[in-house]
Order: C-alpha cells, then sequence, then structure tokens
C-alpha cells in the first residue's frame, strides 16, 4: 500500500514538470514531436534511477557518517556528470541502437534540473536508498508521461493557426499551464 | 563591442528568460512574489559574475576535452557558497526558495554564459556579461513575480492593494498561473521587439 500510494504520489499528484517545476527546459525544448518526446523519456527515467541510487548511496555511506553534507551538491553534480558520461560510453560499446535512439539525448541531461532536483529531494525527505530510488523512477516515469502528452498535443497544435506572437514556446508555455490545470485535479488523491 | 553594451544587452535584447529561453525552472518556481524574484536573480547574479570570472582566469590552462566538468566545479563551489551564505543570514528567504538554490548549479543560463562567452573572454568583459545577464534574470523574474503577487495575493513586496486584497486569483500563486503569466509575458517581448 506505502509504494502504491507512492507511485499515485509521484507521478500524478508531485508531477514534477507540472507541479514542482523541475526539468521545463527539456520539456520545452525537446518536446516537439512524440518520437523525440518519448526518447527522452526513456533517457531520463534511465539516468535519473541510476543517478540517485549512487547519489544516495554515497549520501549514507560517506557524506553523513563524516559530517560532510556541505558538499552535497558539488558531490552530487560532480556524480551526475560523471555518470552521463559513462553509461553514454557503455551504451555505444554494448548496445549501438540503443545509442542510436538515446545518444542525442544524454548530454542535455546533465544540466537537466529534475536529476540533480529530485536527488536533493529525496535526501531531504530522508528517504532510504532503496525508498530513494524507487521514488526518483516513479518521478522519471511521472516526466516521461507529462513530456508524451505534451508532445502528443504540440503535434497538433502546429495545424492550427495560432497568432504570431505566441507561436513556438510562447504557446507551449500556455499549454502546460493548461495542463497543469488538469493535473491539479488529482491534489488531494493522496 | 563597448563595455557598457556588454552589461546591457542582457537586459531586453538578449534577455536570458525572456529571448534566449534559459533558465525556465527557477523562473517558473520562485516566482510566487517579487520578493522572492528578487532573492532568487540576486543569488544567481553572485554566482554569474564570479564563476565568469573564474572561468575566464582559467581559460588559458583548461584542457578543452574536460572544460564542461571544469565549469561544473567552479559553478558547483560558488553556489555552496551562496547557499550557505542564504542559510545563514536570510534563513527566511532559505526557507521559501529551498530546492531551488542548490538547483542554480545546473541553471542553464551560467553553464551557457561560460561556455559562450567567458571561455573566450576576458576577465573583465566576463564579470560584466555575468552581471548584465544576471540583472536581466532578475529583470525578468520581477516582472513575473510582480503579475503573479498582484494577480495570486492582491499585495505588492507583502503590501496589500486595496482593491485587489478579497479578489484573489488563486490559481496564479499556483502552479498553473505560473507557466500561464511566463508564455504571456514572452509573448508580449516577442510583440514589443517586433515593432
Amino acid at each position: 500500500m506505502y509504494y502504491i500510494i507512492m507511485i499515485i504520489g509521484a507521478v500524478f499528484v508531485n508531477n514534477i514538470i507540472l507541479a514542482q517545476f523541475l526539468g521545463t527546459c527539456p520539456f520545452v525544448g525537446v518536446s516537439n514531436k512524440v518520437s523525440t518526446a518519448s526518447g527522452m523519456g526513456v533517457a531520463v527515467l534511465f539516468v535519473m534511477t541510476i543517478a540517485t541510487l549512487f547519489t544516495s548511496t554515497i549520501n549514507y555511506y560517506i557524506l553523513m557518517p563524516f559530517g560532510l553534507q556541505f558538499l552535497q551538491t558539488i558531490t552530487y553534480i560532480l556524480v551526475i556528470a560523471a555518470l552521463v558520461q559513462m553509461v553514454e560510453m557503455i551504451l555505444k560499446k554494448i548496445s549501438p541502437p540503443l545509442y542510436q535512439a538515446l545518444g542525442v539525448y544524454l548530454p542535455l541531461i546533465t544540466t537537466n534540473c529534475a536529476v540533480l532536483g529530485v536527488a536533493i529531494l529525496v535526501t531531504m525527505k530522508g528517504y532510504s536508498i532503496i525508498d530513494s530510488t524507487l521514488y526518483t523512477m516513479f518521478s522519471a516515469a511521472g516526466f516521461a508521461m507529462a513530456i508524451i502528452i505534451f508532445a502528443g498535443i504540440r503535434e497538433q497544435l502546429d495545424l492550427v493557426g495560432i497568432p504570431k506572437g505566441i507561436q513556438g514556446v510562447p504557446s507551449a508555455l500556455i499549454l502546460a499551464g493548461i495542463l497543469a490545470l488538469a493535473f491539479m485535479g488529482f491534489a488531494n488523491l493522496v | 563591442m563597448s563595455k557598457l553594451s556588454i552589461v546591457t544587452k542582457g537586459f531586453i535584447k538578449e534577455n536570458p528568460v525572456l529571448v534566449l529561453v534559459l533558465g525556465t525552472c527557477p523562473t517558473l518556481a520562485v516566482t510566487t512574489s517579487v520578493e522572492n524574484g528578487i532573492g532568487m536573480g540576486l543569488a544567481t547574479t553572485f554566482v554569474l559574475v564570479l564563476s565568469n570570472m573564474f572561468i575566464s582566469l582559467l581559460r588559458k590552462i583548461t584542457p578543452n576535452e574536460v572544460r564542461i566538468p571544469i565549469f561544473i566545479v567552479v559553478i558547483a563551489t560558488f553556489v555552496s557558497i551562496v547557499d550557505l551564505l542564504i542559510q545563514g543570514f536570510v534563513p527566511a528567504l532559505a526557507e521559501s526558495l529551498g530546492l531551488f538554490i542548490p538547483l542554480i548549479v545546473v541553471n542553464c543560463i551560467v553553464l551557457g554564459r561560460a561556455e559562450a562567452f567567458a571561455s573566450k573572454n576576458g576577465v573583465f568583459d566576463s564579470m560584466l556579461d555575468g552581471l548584465g545577464m544576471g540583472i536581466g534574470f532578475t529583470i525578468a523574474l520581477v516582472i513575473i513575480g510582480t503579475v503573479r503577487e498582484i494577480l495570486g495575493s492582491g499585495a505588492i513586496l507583502g503590501y496589500e492593494i486595496p482593491f485587489m486584497k478579497g479578489n484573489e486569483i488563486l490559481i496564479f500563486v499556483l502552479a498553473p498561473g505560473a507557466f500561464f503569466v511566463f508564455g504571456y509575458v514572452m509573448a508580449l517581448v516577442r510583440f514589443l521587439q517586433k515593432k
């Protein structure tokens, strides 16, 4: 039951994009087509889950026992940057088709604030390593869902005549606002 | 380029948020009030000026292949300094900005300026560029923050506005309002620039 509530909370109620504004750069930047959006969603899911597994392990076994929490930001961002590089190299070696599909998104993920944001968030919440990793996985799934829905709507939006000043990013932001309104309906679910 | 135009280009013409669409996460998240917007803007300006200065100082000895990790370490150092200073001296601001202070590290504006300007230009010019971009960021946050605070909580900088108080539109301080206001402000800037 605990995990079901966690899933609903992370995916719908506290959706990282639409309720917490983490990762809005790629959300607006690479959501023109459903295919690229789903590529980005899968890449983020992959990297975020591994990143939090590493950062929370480091937090529990290195930073906390030695009282080094003030180094949290530097440690986490370095781990994430190194991890993204490593994932890129490993994918290139063992699975070229997957690398072909996700390769272009990987460098962008280092500066995706959702990765660092959720890693810090679960540390603030004081979750255990397993709970942290699961929570991150669900949050990332929420990100993937939101970006795919959003891209689907944007594809349709291209066919509609909208005033010139609002075309592009402004229309995307207003659309995101309407989506966020819809997601507010989940607010008191958990 | 004259020294003055390095500073002023960030204000409107190349405004990082409203024209270049960088750093959208903090823009959406912290603009529930003008005060938060100013706090976030100043913290980011501080990081921008100092990280630009340092990266510019190191630009001749930075190997090209590992420049991104080096930039990130420099930026993360200054972000940690700001984080600890704010927690120590303005705990109320640290409370309301919360997670978004450490997230200055991944603000695309900071890394973007390091890559596009500071790694190629002199120390003083880089500092001016950081200052201009930081002020441009603050301007954008203050504009969006003002609209959201007036409409959403019927006040400005904490002072109540007679008619608006009691007629607040709550949605503007919640998540959807952030997207709406940001979208329309950006559309307005584009419209004015075309003229």
